[in-house]
């Protein structure tokens, strides 16, 4: 196989390109879902003149397809004076898609919270700000492990979107080994597999910590 | 006067909507009794209950806590969250659900008051916690989790966890309901055994038997209205009042006949 030299000679590239793959998929979780908790809270907690708005650009989020929001950020942010550079552009999309997601699912857990517990907590004597923070946040947390996972492995794979915007990730790099050897289809096979193990391997990290976790479901 | 009653109500109204739930409750819950409410489903036993921890805010009427107005003042001026604890403070409450919380061992969710609400060490907080499970005789559960406990163990667990506060008065609302028949005897023993040390205790029940042989003092509500009030032990040897007569009569069926003459 002649491809070999040329694969060696790309491999640099696509290593680069799965660091930063990975590099862009926690950065933008980890962003994701503290943007996406302080959202729940402000929308939970908050008056309704922050609600209303929130409700508004979440909406917008998850009823417009990801590619398109990473356009409109990278090509036409510089209409009203945003102009990053690829990575930026492609992480702060990311969170941000991430967000306006794990938001949802928080919320979902906070009102999935049976009102007693709280109840309880004010019999007790708690303040509000201990009740968040002793009992509303650590029974959220358990109700929204599963939609969490899922929405991790969402955001891996749309990673991959990145590419079009020249993000030099995993997709960018093998791709663009691809078509300079003529070989879209190997290329394609190899993203198929490292995604698809990376998924794999977060569902499983998922389930692990489920099971760990599973005396604290509410009986 | 109201500085010698646990708890006073006074012409206490509470809606929902266009529907009035609770329509003007007076009532005395004295210090050291054990004061059972019953009623027919939706007659607002529940509701009655909530308004003395201000779980529900009354709309109208006046409660007062040991001497303290609870939530609003005479003038109906809404009190300070603060002051609204303070008086809260005075009152434990059991739910039909338990409601312990299952992120906590049955220790820790005995704890929990002792630690963040009156800021004891947590050593002290524990030993304080601990000695509560061993009264409810819960001690070789206290580092279990609510999902691994029973019904009934869960139910003795909230009660410590109420108790933990050293509170004045213990609300319970159907203490019991929620539990396999096999395990309510359990949570009615500690029940009975709080009585017996003096502990002031407002029971919403269907336990006839438990009311009978337990309550100092029985109020029973109809529609919203508290339609008869006395000594346990008056009322249920006279059962004059029609509507009550016929509220029990639904209990002959379930066994507690030896209450009817
Ligand atoms: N949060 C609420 N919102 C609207 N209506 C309510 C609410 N809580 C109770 N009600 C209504 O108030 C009335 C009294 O309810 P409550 O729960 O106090 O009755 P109860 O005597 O405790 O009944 P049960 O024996 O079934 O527990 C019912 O008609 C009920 O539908
Ligand atoms: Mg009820």
């Amino acid at each position: 196989m002649s491809d070999f030299s040329a694969l060696r000679e790309a491999m640099p590239e696509i290593v680069d390109g799965l660091w930063l793959t990975l590099a862009m998929w926690l950065a933008a979780s980890a962003l994701g879902l503290v943007l996406g908790l302080a959202i729940a809270l402000a929308r939970r907690f908050g008056p309704v003149w922050v609600d209303r708005p929130l409700w508004a650009v979440v909406g917008v989020i998850r009823g417009t397809p990801f590619l398109v929001q990473i356009f409109l950020l990278y090509y036409g942010g510089p209409f009203i004076g945003l102009e990053l550079d690829p990575t930026p552009a492609g992480l702060g999309g990311l969170a941000l898609y991430g967000a306006a997601y794990f938001s949802e699912i928080l919320r979902g857990g906070l009102l999935a919270i049976p009102p007693g517990h709280v109840e309880a907590g004010m019999c007790i004597g708690l303040s509000r700000l201990q009740i968040v923070r002793r009992i509303m946040l650590p029974e959220m947390t358990l109700l929204v492990l599963p939609a969490s996972v899922n929405m991790f492995v969402v955001l891996l794979k749309e990673t991959a979107v990145l590419s079009i915007i020249t993000v030099p990730e995993l997709t960018m790099a093998v791709t663009g080994f691809g078509s300079a050897n003529f070989a879209f289809s190997q290329a394609a096979l190899v993203l198929a597999i490292v995604y698809w193990t990376l998924t794999e391997l977060t569902g499983g990290l998922g389930r692990l910590l489920e099971r760990r976790l599973d005396r604290f479901k509410l009986a | 006067m109201s500085d010698t009653l646990a708890i006073t109500l006074r012409g206490v109204v509470k809606r929902y909507g266009s529907n009035t739930v609770l329509r003007g409750i007076d009532l005395d819950i004295r210090h050291g009794e054990v004061t059972c409410l019953i009623g027919p489903s939706g007659s607002g036993k529940s509701t009655l209950l909530r308004c003395m921890a201000f779980l529900e805010e009354h709309d109208a009427g006046l409660i007062r806590v040991a001497g303290d107005p609870l939530g609003f003042d005479a003038a109906r001026n809404r009190l300070p969250q603060t002051e609204i604890a303070r008086v809260r403070r005075n009152i434990g409450m059991v739910f039909q659900q338990f409601n312990l919380w299952p992120h906590m061992t049955a220790l820790g969710n005995v704890a929990e008051g002792l630690r963040q609400v009156l800021r004891l060490p947590k050593r002290q907080a524990q030993e304080r916690a601990m000695a509560h499970l061993t009264r409810v005789g819960l001690a070789d559960r206290a580092s279990y989790y609510p999902s691994q406990l029973s019904g009934g163990q869960q139910q003795r667990v909230a009660i410590a966890r109420a108790l933990a506060m050293d509170p004045k008065i213990v609300l319970f609302d159907e203490p019991t309901s929620s539990l396999d028949p096999e395990l309510t005897g359990e949570v009615l023993n500690v029940m009975r055994s709080l009585a017996d040390d003096g502990m002031t205790m407002v029971v919403v029940t269907h336990e006839i038997g438990f009311a009978a042989h337990v309550a100092q003092h029985l109020v029973f509500l109809d529609e919203g209205q508290v339609a008869l009030e006395g000594r346990a032990g008056d009322v249920f040897a006279q059962p004059w009042h029609p509507r009550l007569r016929q509220f029990l009569e639904t209990y002959l069926d379930r066994g507690a006949s030896v209450l009817l003459g």
